[in-house]
């Protein structure tokens, strides 16, 4: 797990970082604009063989969604390995598994503990890191890049290592001290490019109309960081609810989803692991496409 | 610094607007204020517990002492034992890692080019194709896994329809493979490779690749010499950011592999957790990190100083 450029691209897909303000070049002229001076039908094939490969990959990243999916539907009994035909019960009764639903309520508590927690402290790094010069400012880019740069086994073993040494007992508090550590240099990546792409002249008309620093800041600058704020909050989130090695070496006896289904992976999972991971897809999915439709709506309102 | 820089590479500008968008008036104060709670919070959870694993990893056991008990000391040789017995495992987890990020590369670079030069313009199937992108970030990775497991499993469907067309033998099998676990590392990091390079594609002025039209490139062409090089940058996080998660995993080499396909991660793991031999696991994991660091920064120097192609 690490980021700089995915973080940056996830919060741009999400959509909430709106893309147009960041990007100065004149995308929008696109295909049409363009001349075409290669001769035609040269390339056609070339042209083809892309958009297929592309297509094929884009299949290979669905299957197994579309596999667990479909399992969540499956009137499986205990264990969810063979087709044994169509049952809406799973749905109708996602708790029907107790223990599933324990470990999805402990993954949303430390889920939202770690994103609040970690999207404040890393967004007051990422101000300071884009707007002020620094000594040591090298150094604690760094320190932000280096818990990206480390497997998370080491981030695991190393956390593990300290916790015993102090002989903290591993549980609900170390999971979650654990997330906010892995989350925050994601979320200092993402805020920085949003804090990077602001106009300076803003900051500074507001202090030609009289406005205090502070006043220039919590009115201008602040609402217009707002979405890039969101999309490491999201981000931070889902690194948090789907992050299983960190969490497998602190967490003791302490379940989490993911958790859940790696260890009774050997037993069998219960379909009701299924319909939890299909409805986080089908509320994330829900959610990316409503903010494309707002943000295109809102280009469509801007040209 | 190189490293930090190639993860700022083209982040709006990350990297290069910072000088004109701070402005230099403030005190500095503020900006230690700023930072004092992050940086602490990483000093404490993050420095500290890696020197706690750099000075675990040169305990001994208490002599006479039960499982599980270790006394300070400062035994180097807890790396060369851990080496010589894991250094298979280690090298693989290296080559499976390697291999993964080259696929992830080969599938990965067609996606990001689709989605960002030949979908420009339609703003309604660039989101839906980026949508898919991430789409697996929201099911659980572990439930993909499994889902892919069952899915190369001997007796599923896809696995007969592949020894029925031939392509594997009758008493063939794809689960509990090393083809199995580095495809899926491969399936599990390609967001992390597709939208790296997404984002440096979609940055790329099209005023560039018309001048290559103009320049009498044809299509191949314009994109060895303009296209590739550009989004070189992009390839250079995507390749990190898949192959450092993908070296020290252990979930695919547990879930779709066998005893002979562990990776470092899982030693790491069964020495911490079934043998509670810290020494070893603690020298293992310092082993990854550095090795990695050493890595990242040889390939971001290379990067950096002269084109990979």
């Amino acid at each position: 797990m690490s980021g700089g450029q995915g973080a940056g691209a996830l919060a741009a897909a999400v959509g909430v970082a709106d893309r147009t303000d960041r990007t100065a070049a004149p995308a929008p002229l696109g295909d049409r604009g363009r001349p075409r001076r290669r001769s035609p039908g040269r390339w056609r094939l070339g042209d083809a063989v892309v958009p297929v490969f592309a297509a094929l990959a884009f299949l290979y990243l669905l299957v197994p969604i579309a596999y667990t999916v479909a399992f969540s539907f499956n009137d499986a009994g205990r264990t969810n390995l063979v087709w044994r035909g169509f049952t809406l019960e799973n749905w109708a009764n996602p708790c029907g598994a107790p223990a599933v639903c324990e470990a999805f309520v402990n993954s949303l508590q430390v889920g939202a503990i770690a994103t609040v927690a970690s999207t404040v402290l890393g967004t007051l790094v990422a101000l300071a890191l884009v707007r002020y010069r620094f000594r040591g400012r090298t150094l604690a880019n760094l320190l932000i890049f280096l818990p990206m740069s480390t497997p998370e086994v080491v981030l695991g073993a190393a956390l593990l290592a300290q916790f015993l040494s102090l002989r903290i007992n591993p549980g609900f508090g170390t999971v979650v001290v654990s997330h906010i550590m892995f989350c925050i240099s994601f979320v200092v990546v993402t805020v920085k490019a949003r804090v990077a792409s602001l106009d300076p002249r803003l900051e500074e008309a507001a202090a030609d109309l009289y406005a205090s620093s502070w006043q220039a800041f919590w009115r201008v600058t602040f609402p217009l960081l707002v979405p890039g704020i969101l999309a490491a909050a999201l981000l931070a989130f889902s690194l948090s609810f789907d992050d299983f090695i960190i969490t497998n070496f602190n967490s003791g006896s302490f379940t989490t989803f993911p958790k859940f289904v790696y260890v009774s992976a050997t037993r069998g999972i219960p379909a009701q692991a299924n319909v939890i991971g299909s409805a986080m897809f089908g509320l994330a999915l829900a959610l990316v496409v409503a903010v494309q439709v707002v943000s295109a709506a809102r280009r469509r309102r801007r040209t | 610094m190189s490293i930090v820089s190639a993860l700022g590479h083209g982040q709006g500008g990350g990297g290069t607007s910072p000088a004109v968008a701070a402005p230099r008036r403030r005190a500095r104060g503020g900006a230690y204020l700023l930072l004092a709670p992050g940086i602490a919070y990483l000093g404490l959870f993050f420095v500290i517990p890696v020197v706690a694993l750099l000075v675990t990893s040169l305990y001994v056991p208490v002599p006479g002492g039960e499982v599980g008990q270790f006394a300070p000391a400062f035994e180097w040789r807890n790396y060369t034992a851990a080496l010589a017995t894991y250094w298979p495992q280690l090298v693989r987890s290296f080559a499976y890692a390697f291999v993964a990020t080259v696929a992830a590369l080969a599938i990965g670079y067609p996606m990001a080019y689709v989605i960002a030069v030949r979908a420009r313009g339609r703003p309604f199937l660039q989101g839906l194709l980026l949508v898919l992108v991430i789409a697996p970030f929201f099911t659980s990775f572990i439930l993909r896994t499994i889902a892919w497991k069952q899915i190369l499993a001997d007796e599923s469907f896809v696995v007969s329809a592949i020894r029925a067309v031939g392509l594997l033998p009758p008493d063939g099998r794809l689960t509990a493979t090393g083809f199995a676990v580095v495809a899926g590392l491969t399936y599990n990091f390609l967001p992390f490779m597709t939208l790296p390079i997404y984002a440096n594609l979609e940055r790329l002025d099209p005023r560039m690749l018309e001048a290559g039209a103009d320049l009498y490139a044809d299509g191949p062409t314009t994109f060895r010499r303009v296209t590739l090089p550009l989004s070189l940058p992009g390839v250079v996080s995507g390749t990190l950011l898949t192959f450092i998660p993908a070296s020290g995993d252990f979930v695919n080499s547990v879930l779709l592999g066998n005893t002979s396909t562990t990776m470092i991660g899982q030693v790491v793991d069964s020495r911490f957790f079934k043998v509670s031999d810290y020494p070893t696991a603690a020298a293992l994991s310092v082993v990854l990190m550095v090795a990695i660091l050493v890595l990242v920064i040889a390939y971001v120097r290379r990067a950096g100083t002269e084109e990979l192609l």
